[in-house]
């Protein structure tokens, strides 16, 4: 594909097809596991049984149970699922806030794909997670600082990435802060004092502080009014557009995920139970839940 | 009554242990070494983990100057200073010179120490990653990391709200390249002094339980910007009303003759060495000239 059709391609309206698939994945997310308790002989065996996400037999939670994944340069894939299936744990396990209890990762723009960033230093994993990554949580608390200034929360990854100049981020704040719609004006007000929509928006200028090629949204719209909704998701859409970032969005709402995402991973119970491209799922959802979630957004 | 205590108060059990955590500290400057804060006869907050540091390490020999923002005459220092003679019947003095161990509050004497002083600092806050960061937990594997984002975020927040990263004593201080410090409340006039001092400079907080040390000759930075350096504070103009001293730490009170606004010396053994030393000159001088 030449520079051009690109261009082209990331200007033209939905559907997206699906040519990005032939390049190297940005990133690639290969049986992450991610237990809270310590196992047992009955639920290490990847095929049994459990209630839920739950082992009937010591109780040890399987959040997320072998995920594997693919995103590639440009592209949102979507991960959609009811609430405890798993997504924000994934999440938080891609962007190292949580340790995976198994799992290999490899970023291209780190090291091109050659190490597992899981077994990496921490200082290595704090360097991907500030300058390669960007992440909203679902919960602005965990992404924000809330008593301190919409500018510094955005200077934040800056500085971790190493930069010592005050005009500088006061420069990039400013531009991002308009950039998320943001009246300048607030700029020094803490995002206590912001509602939840603006609150998200300053968590995703934060994010792409540092211009990360990879970006995770969880649930970033989850709770907000409809009006405010449709400001973030345009938003989200025009950063792929202008900055194509790549990105992985994930919601229980699969109204979100069809707007957003080219392919889509759907989760039950911690494992995916079906992935394909977006369109495809909504036209032809193989697997019963799948379906169930389909026909009820119909 | 002396005899009821044991010399400096503390047994001997617990000024060991107390030792082998300034050993620790000494070993890695800048790091904050936990240890057992003991119960003092004085509140904690007033200086519980600067006078564990002292009792700790005085002996019969040392002469003992203790000093609370810059004055040897507050009632904080004159109590401390009082426990300690008790406790040990060691010789006081006000004199910077004089002294062999000098325990401070707010301060670093005007005076350069020299390599046969001990300063010990009184801390309220040992953890300078604390605002940013609640849980100690956290902090602990931020220095182990050498994650310092925290620190500059504060000094970025002040200079977002206030235009300035002037706004405060106690300014976080790099340790030889590898741990950032709370230098205690001193103001950001006194930072300059920890820089390769000739003295060890030990620094215990009591409520904390935390001890970190700065030994002689050891790199203190004070973080900045590069665009917005550190500063101290300034004092454009201004000389000390009663001894004429400029280049030195002033406050401002009240003349109480005049209601005017003055500026003195914080130091006031400074100034009175100064004070003297300018009367006995004056005084030689009329003998000469007679
Ligand atoms: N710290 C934890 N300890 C135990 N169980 C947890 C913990 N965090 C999440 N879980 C469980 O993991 C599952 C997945 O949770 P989560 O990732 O938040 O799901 P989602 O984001 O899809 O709603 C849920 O069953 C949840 O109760
Ligand atoms: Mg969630
Ligand atoms: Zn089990």
């Amino acid at each position: 594909m030449t520079d051009a059709s690109a261009t082209v391609q990331a200007t033209l309206p939905r559907p997206v097809t699906h040519t990005y698939v032939d390049d190297a994945p940005v990133l690639k997310v290969t049986g992450l596991s991610k237990r809270f308790g310590a196992g047992c002989s009955y639920c290490s065996d990847p095929e049994a049984k459990l209630e839920r996400n739950i082992c009937p037999v010591c109780g040890t939670v399987h959040a997320v149970r072998n995920v594997s994944l693919e995103v590639h340069p440009g592209e949102i894939l979507g991960i959609v699922g009811e609430s405890g299936s798993g997504k924000s744990t994934l999440m938080q396990c891609l962007y190292f806030d949580q340790d995976p209890t198994e799992g290999d990762m490899r970023v291209a723009a780190f090291d091109g794909g050659a190490e597992n960033c899981f077994l990496v230093s921490r200082q290595q994993q704090r360097y991907i997670r500030d300058r390669i990554f960007g992440m909203v949580y679902q919960n602005p608390y965990l992404g924000l600082r809330m008593n301190f200034s919409s500018l510094s929360n955005i200077a934040e990854k800056q500085i971790a990435a190493g930069v010592r100049n005050v005009h500088q981020m006061v420069d990039r704040g400013e531009e991002l802060l308009e950039r998320v719609k943001i009246p300048l004006r607030r700029k020094q007000d803490p995002p206590r004092a912001f509602s939840g929509g603006m609150q998200q928006r300053v968590q995703i200028a934060k994010a792409l502080s540092n211009e990360p090629p990879v970006l995770f949204l969880d649930e970033v719209t989850t709770g907000l009014d409809l009006s405010v909704q449709a400001r973030v998701l345009d938003l989200i859409l025009s950063l792929r557009r202008d900055l194509g970032v790549s990105m992985v969005v994930v919601s229980h709402d699969l109204g979100v995920i069809r707007l957003l995402a080219d392919r889509t991973i759907v989760m039950l119970d911690g494992q995916v139970i079906e992935h394909g491209l977006t369109d495809q799922i909504m036209q032809d959802p193989q697997h019963a839940y799948t379906q169930e979630l389909v026909y009820s957004l119909l | 009554m002396r005899k009821n205590y044991n010399f400096a108060f503390l047994d001997e059990g617990s000024k060991r242990e107390i030792r082998r955590a300034i050993l620790k500290g000494v070993a890695i400057p800048g790091y904050q070494v936990p240890f057992a804060s003991r119960e003092m006869p004085i509140g904690r907050g007033w200086g519980t983990g600067g006078l564990q540091l002292t009792l700790s390490c005085i002996g019969p020999d040392d002469t003992l100057k203790v000093i609370d923002q810059g004055s040897d005459a507050s009632v904080n220092a004159v109590s401390i200073r009082g426990l300690v003679r008790e406790t040990t019947g060691v010789e006081t003095t006000t004199a910077t010179q004089e002294a062999t161990l000098i325990q401070s509050r707010h301060r670093i004497p005007e005076r350069p120490l020299t390599r046969d002083q001990l300063l010990v600092l009184q801390v309220p806050t040992p953890e300078p990653l604390r605002t940013y960061e609640a849980r100690e937990t956290v902090t602990k594997r931020l220095h182990a990391e050498a994650e310092y984002t925290g620190a500059y975020l504060e000094l970025f927040e002040q200079i977002v709200r206030y235009g300035t990263t002037t706004t405060g004593a106690d300014h976080p201080v790099m340790v030889e390249g590898r741990y950032v410090m709370a230098p205690s409340p001193i103001p950001r006039y006194d930072n300059a002094k920890l820089d390769m001092a000739e003295n060890l400079t030990l620094l215990g907080a009591g409520r904390e339980k935390k001890i970190y040390a700065v030994p002689p000759y050891t790199h203190v930075e004070s973080l900045a910007f590069d665009d917005y350096p550190f500063v101290t504070e300034e004092f454009e103009g201004a000389h000390c009303h009663r001894c004429g001293a400029t280049g030195v730490y002033l406050t401002q009170t009240v003349d109480p003759a005049t209601g005017e606004q003055i500026w003195m010396c914080s130091d006031t053994d400074y100034c009175d060495q100064r004070v003297e030393a300018a009367s006995s000159a004056s005084a030689a001088k009329g003998g000469d000239a007679r």
